[in-house]
């Protein structure tokens, strides 16, 4: 049952993807890129990160999509869609690039499944168990103030910078 | 199910690197490069399932880079519209050599 979700959220995934790059309209890549990242929610559920699943949703979908779509909306783009593309040796050059890429993940991933360092992990037993201990956002949360807090209050002041330029740069007068 | 999902993961980057190398249209570039990030989540959290929550924290960073990147790109975005009245790649290369 799990692996048959997988498997059809895998199909959603890879269609949205490459709708993303497809679709001529740019609201279109929008609503495709929107369905990829419900679908990667649902994956990330079956992987027991239901936090992340939860901000995945409200987070991206919710707040960074809807801010490409008021760009999107904002910015009179015209509806000749054509010169959106790179055509003719761009193009080759563009897939041989990524055929290099996809032919070095490959490699990399040869293997990956019954590597002998997982036996110093503790696996999905002992990720059950702690999620059982803590709970889905307790488990995040703990190391997250814990180990990470000095990680988190920086990431804090990253959001004010780029709040504060954000404005900056797209205020008329500068 | 880990193996999957990291083929799914590498799929999806290189689908989001052949986006970012055909697309002109800078906001679709743009969703392109989110696309890559999801993909890198999606390897982050299925590896988290064997090794450890910190797989997951990563993910929860890059999200809100993620965030903070897309306000500031989108700004610049809407900036370079301003001033060129389009958003086509092509026509910005004046940093190009």
């Amino acid at each position: 049952m799990v692996d048959l979700l997988f498997y059809v959220f895998a199909a959603v995934v890879l269609g949205g993807g490459l709708g993303v790059v497809l679709a001529r309209s740019p609201v279109g890549s929008l609503l495709f890129m929107l369905a990829t990242l419900f679908a990667m929610a649902g994956i990330f559920v079956l992987f027991e990160a239901h936090f992340l699943a939860a901000i995945q949703v409200m987070v991206y979908a919710g707040a960074i999509m809807v801010l490409f779509l008021f760009v999107i909306m904002l910015l009179n783009l015209g509806h000749d869609f054509r010169k959106d593309f790179t055509y003719g040796a761009g193009m080759i050059a563009a897939f041989a690039v990524a055929g290099l890429l996809a032919g070095l993940l490959a490699r990399q991933l040869r293997g990956t499944g019954d590597h002998p360092l997982y036996a110093f992990f503790p696996g999905p037993e002992g990720m059950d168990a702690l999620l059982a201990e803590r709970g889905a956002v307790g488990a995040i949360a703990h190391p997250l103030f814990t180990d990470y807090v000095v990680a988190f209050e920086l990431t804090g002041i990253l959001l004010l910078m780029a709040l504060v330029g954000a404005i900056a740069i797209a205020k008329q007068r500068v | 199910m880990l193996v999957e999902a990291l083929v799914l993961s590498a799929i999806l980057f290189v689908i989001g690197t052949a986006g970012v190398l055909i697309r002109r249209n800078a906001i679709i570039m743009f969703l392109c490069i989110e696309l890559m990030l999801n993909a890198v989540n999606l390897s982050f959290v299925a590896l988290s399932r064997y090794l450890g929550i910190e797989g997951q924290l990563y993910v929860f960073f890059v999200m809100t880079v993620a965030a903070a990147e897309a306000a500031v790109g989108l700004a610049i975005i809407i900036a370079i519209f301003r001033h060129y009245e389009t958003v086509n790649v092509d026509n910005f290369n004046l940093l190009k050599w």
